[in-house]
């Protein structure tokens, strides 16, 4: 009897205390709607309401239609996004899926080397190699004449070799799983290599590409100081999150506009985070935990 | 294991393995063949090495030279010994960044893993209807990018309108104090900071969470039981079975959380409003300052602080890299 008492009380515990995380995870989240989705007169009192009185889509009009620095929209912000990040998914996975090949199917002997390469390069933050990268790509521009820094092109550069490291080491355990004896039983069976390349790794690996894709997808549809050092000056190149910063440039900050871009920016990374959130983990774990 | 993608077997040859490991040997050795690995790994290499292994190289040659706009504009640096570093080390404003840096990421890690692990294990109790409800939530703020959570968070705490004052200054003064109205979070150290934390803490325990739950999955249920027969109890099982059990994975994500946290940048830029406020720096900061926010720029300086920060890093995670580098020259 007392025993069951005590039973129920840890079960209402443990159902409060998620009931608290839930709010507490989600409440930040939900503040960036309903402001995006108040009336602008309901954004600015002394006592804010939980819930909105009103809702109205005026906020987000405005990002969509106004123009936040001349000569600029939404929509170029959107394509210069896009721009980078398709971009860095796509010559990311190649470039990574050629290396995992590399790494998990031969041995050669820089092999060891180059994944102890890609295990260092990760630790390095990349806030700390920013002013040299800048060095360097404004040098390499000027040389090549080809403008590195202040240009979507620098960017992209960057970010495709951000991912790869991380892409590569998941890529490299995907391929690593899948079994030789395949690949050999159609080789006897007379397929020549390109034929298992597509045929056989392919298809069983492909999980894997979509899941290192994703992972790259959403570091360059996020990234911040990347694209505010290099992009200054540049304001017709802006990505959306450094679009965002500039809301903040006004005398009175126009909070219901910046929850309604941050609402818009938010919504493709959430789409992907449901389809890749357990591969993720257990890419980013990969390694400790299993071998 | 040799077996390669790229060296077809002669379909002649009978399926039987050992007559054919003697001839796959010699094939390999023979024109292109061993090129191929280094050719698949070309292309990745080569960018990394341009973008991020000579900046290392680059950023080390910087921070013991003169280097600002001239030198970008391509005058020769000049060779400045370690003035850099001798002038970062008797800096007393280095010395308070660097300070509140060390403490402020001890904080977020400490509060990151704490938390992120009780939630896992309050996930792993949870019925699975729950357990997915709750999941789906962390998973929202998991997802938010940076620049939102940081924008968020400094309007939650907006000194007019921001939902905290509003809150505080309701609540009772015995309980949290007064003068809430108006309040404003982001001139000062201590305020910013635990802003900041609250930020970075809300966007990353998640991770944690969902990274322990699945830890604890892996965990044999035997064990415990094993445990329970023994007498133990919950808090004793705990630290028998599951901590030992889970040292690998808690080691990685304590170093993960460092490496994270110790690069915070976007929302410090965010929550500070600038690079007005040196006070409120961290480490990641003060570096990007001097080479791109200080007039005239000084990359020398900012590399000097730079390789500062690098050196922590590695030298924090030095033993990990030990670890994982024996694992992944092993497989």
């Amino acid at each position: 009897m007392n025993h069951r008492a005590l039973k129920l009380a840890g079960r209402i515990g443990q159902y409060a205390a998620a009931v608290a995380v839930t709010v507490f995870a989600v409440f930040p989240v939900y503040w960036v709607v309903s402001t995006a989705l108040k009336p602008t007169g309901e954004i600015f009192t002394r006592e804010p309401t939980l819930f909105p009185t009103a809702l109205t889509l005026e906020h987000f009009q405005r990002v969509l239609s106004g123009v936040l620095i001349p000569g600029t929209s939404f929509w170029s912000f959107l394509g210069n996004s896009l721009l980078v990040t398709v971009g860095s998914v796509v010559v990311s996975a190649v470039f990574a899926l050629l290396a995992a090949v590399a790494v998990a199917r031969f041995r050669f002997s820089l092999r060891g080397s180059f994944i102890v390469l890609l295990l260092v390069i990760q630790m390095v933050p990349i806030e700390a190699l920013i002013i040299s990268i800048f060095v360097n790509f404004y040098k390499a521009g000027e040389l090549l004449s080809v403008p590195l820094t202040g240009s979507l092109l620098g960017v992209l550069v960057v970010y495709i070799t951000v991912s790869l490291p991380i892409t590569i080491l998941m890529m490299r355990s995907f391929v690593a799983a899948v079994p030789k004896e395949l690949e050999e039983a159609a080789a006897i069976d007379g397929a020549d290599s390109w034929t298992i390349f597509w045929r056989i790794l392919m298809p069983l690996v492909a999980p894997g590409l979509v899941a290192a894709s994703i992972f790259a997808f959403i570091t360059a549809w996020n990234e911040f100081v990347v694209a505010f050092t290099f992009l200054q000056n540049n304001t017709g190149s802006f990505t959306l999150p450094i679009s965002l910063q500039y809301y903040f440039g006004r005398a009175s900050i126009e909070w219901g506009s910046i929850m309604a871009a941050s609402t818009l920016l938010t919504i493709p990374v959430m789409v992907f985070f449901l389809f890749v959130q357990r591969r993720m983990v257990s890419g980013l774990t990969m390694g400790a935990v299993k071998g | 294991m040799t077996r390669t993608l790229d060296v077809p077997e002669p379909r002649v040859e009978p399926p039987g393995a050992p007559a054919k490991k003697a001839p796959r040997h010699r094939r390999r050795r023979r024109g292109l063949v061993p090129l191929i690995p280094y050719l698949l790994i070309l292309p990745a290499l080569a960018l990394l090495i341009a973008v991020l292994v000579w900046p290392i190289l680059q950023m080390a040659w910087m921070s013991l030279h003169t280097y600002g706009l001239r030198q970008l504009r391509g005058e020769p640096a000049e060779w400045n010994g370690f003035a850099h570093y001798l002038a970062i080390l008797t800096d007393e404003r280095f010395w308070t960044i660097f300070r509140n840096t060390i403490v402020v990421c001890l904080l977020m890690v400490a509060i990151t893993m704490v938390l992120g692990t009780l939630v896992g294990i309050l996930l792993n109790k949870l019925p699975k209807w729950f357990s997915a409800v709750v999941g789906t939530a962390l998973m929202l703020a998991w997802a938010t990018p940076v620049i939102s959570a940081a924008i968020v968070h400094r309007w939650l705490f907006d000194s007019r309108y921001g939902l905290a004052n509003a809150v505080l200054a309701g609540m009772p003064d015995w309980l949290v104090g007064s003068g809430w109205e108006g309040f404003n979070w982001f001139n000062s150290p201590g305020p910013l900071f635990s802003v900041l934390i609250l930020t970075v803490v809300w966007q990353s325990f998640p991770f944690v969470s969902v990274s322990v739950l699945a830890g604890l999955k892996s965990v044999p249920s035997e064990l415990y039981e094993a445990a329970r027969v023994d007498g133990a109890s919950a808090w004793r099982s705990f630290w028998t079975v599951t901590v030992p059990m889970l040292r690998p994975l808690f080691a990685l994500l304590l170093i993960l959380q460092i490496i994270w946290d110790f690069r915070i940048f976007t929302q410090l830029n965010i929550l500070a409003g600038g690079f007005s406020n040196r006070d409120v720096f961290l480490l990641p900061y003060y570096s990007y300052q001097l080479g791109f926010a200080s007039t005239p720029p000084n990359y020398g300086m900012g590399s000097a602080i730079a390789v500062v920060m690098t050196v922590l890093v590695l030298g924090i995670t030095a033993y990990y890299l030990r670890v994982m580098i024996r694992q992944g020259e092993i497989r």
